[in-house]
């Protein structure tokens, strides 16, 4: 990965961690947003939750600690904090479904201007599968998505309606991307912050549908 | 008291091609390394299974695939697997994608005795298609329906000799909703203790769902080894 791509991830990753507030059960999505666990403030005392049944995620472990039975649902090794509990897939769904997450970060290929999310697949592409998204999407208080504002052939990636296959209809609560912060709302996306130097007409003319200034 | 196998190939001995088995476990985390081990042994075919994740390419229900046992699959994420993608694309191994959330509550509904429920998740994507809708409360949930399985093959880290069993952190993960979903039960224990030695309190799995236990150690590949940076 590039040094340019790599500090325009940590940028966004920084700027989501403003979504996390102290008290929060948080679930981050595998990828991007994992990163934003590396950000998370001293002061906000945050529980994340890993779908494959657990809660309190801590840090990667040491050598010494590295425990084949705790790993995130990314499948990668981790530890858990003091005050950690685990359970079933089906306890940490129903959490999820439940309402009690009050943070969904996670990554997108495609975000739509009434919300619709697609990030699961591309038709002609070996589909890998959902996991957990379908159900996070539906269940968490806030969904925010964190991507790059365009693909790699510098196209939007919010557009009036999604060409690839849903995750979700309507789900999406806010997106943070390198270049913007733009919330969902009934009226139309609202451009709420710009991230660096961009004006907003910049930010328009990356962005598919028509933004709403606040 | 269940009866205590010795062999991996005798306590999977009963499963036949064509049957429809769950197997527990998250990635690599959790499965019963020693009870597919076995199947692969028997050599029994045309499986379908249900499970979260259909192993790596030479682990875990990779091992099933390598050997062409398996004829369907019900999933949430299969990305770890060179052979599954061979298998799909060549028309050989067909595959049913499920949310996760939806997967576990469907093997839970099965082992409960429910045998469908409403969901949010999916609906308005392709996992809605064919499926019955209705509105609660102004929005809309699919209908899904419950999982069972002839055969279910668990693991656990602690099991007494009733069938009790204990799951240790994140090995838990499916093991319990598919250790009650099973006709049979077989879980493969890392530690088997007498009846009355694991506290009634610490009991994840009651000894009722169990049919069939073994002591299995396990290798406990990792998938992604990841280590904080000194």
């Amino acid at each position: 990965m590039s040094t340019d791509r790599k500090a325009m991830r940590e940028l966004i990753a920084r700027r989501a961690e403003k979504e996390i507030h102290d008290g929060d059960y948080v679930n981050l999505g595998i990828g991007m947003p994992t990163m934003v666990a590396n950000y998370i403030s001293d002061n906000k005392q945050v529980v994340l939750q890993s779908e494959n049944g657990l809660l309190g995620i801590g840090p990667y472990p040491t050598e010494d600690e590295l425990d084949p039975d705790l790993i995130n649902a990314g499948k990668e090794t981790v530890t858990a904090i003091k005050g950690a509990s685990y359970f079933s897939s089906a306890e940490s769904f129903a959490m999820i479904r439940g309402g009690h997450i009050d943070v969904a970060i996670l990554g997108a290929m495609e975000v739509a201007e009434n919300g619709d999310l697609a990030n699961w697949m591309i038709p002609g592409k070996m589909i890998k599968g959902m996991g957990g998204a379908m159900d996070l999407v539906h269940g968490a208080q806030k969904v925010v998505i964190i991507m790059e504002h365009v693909n790699r052939n510098g196209d939007p990636k919010i557009l009036k309606e999604c060409s690839l296959p849903l995750t979700g209809k309507g789900v999406v609560n806010r997106i943070i991307t390198d270049r913007a912060v733009i919330d969902v709302t009934e009226d139309g996306l609202v451009l709420k912050e710009i991230l660096g130097d961009y004006t907003f007409e910049d930010i328009q003319s990356v962005t598919e549908p028509k933004l709403i200034r606040e | 008291m269940k009866e205590v196998y010795s062999s991996f190939t005798d306590a999977v001995a009963d499963i036949k091609d064509g049957s429809t088995i769950m197997v527990g476990g998250f990635g690599l985390c959790g499965i019963p390394e020693n009870l597919i081990k076995g199947l692969r042994e028997t050599g029994v075919k045309d499986l379908t299974i249900i499970s979260n994740n259909c192993g790596v390419d030479d682990w875990g229900l990779g091992l099933l695939l390598e050997n062409k046992q398996i004829n369907k699959i019900y999933a949430s994420y299969v990305g770890e697997n060179k052979e599954f993608e061979r298998q799909v694309l060549a028309g050989e191994l067909e595959v049913e994608l499920v949310p996760q959330g939806t997967l576990s509550e469907r093997i839970r509904a099965g082992g409960a005795g429910i045998p469908a429920f409403y969901t949010p998740a999916g609906v308005g994507t392709k996992i809605a298609e064919g499926k019955e809708t209705r509105i609660f409360d102004g929005k809309e949930y699919l209908l899904e329906k419950a999982m069972k399985a002839d055969f279910s093959l668990v693991r656990a880290y602690l099991g007494d000799k009733h069938g009790n069993l204990n799951y240790r952190k994140t090995a838990q993960n499916f093991n319990p909703m598919i250790a009650a979903a099973g006709k049979v039960t077989i879980a493969e224990v890392e530690n088997l203790v007498e009846a009355g030695d694991l506290n009634p309190e610490h009991i994840h799995t009651p000894s009722i769902y169990v049919n069939k236990l073994i002591v299995g150690e396990q290798e406990k590949r990792i998938e992604r080894r990841t280590v904080a940076q000194s």
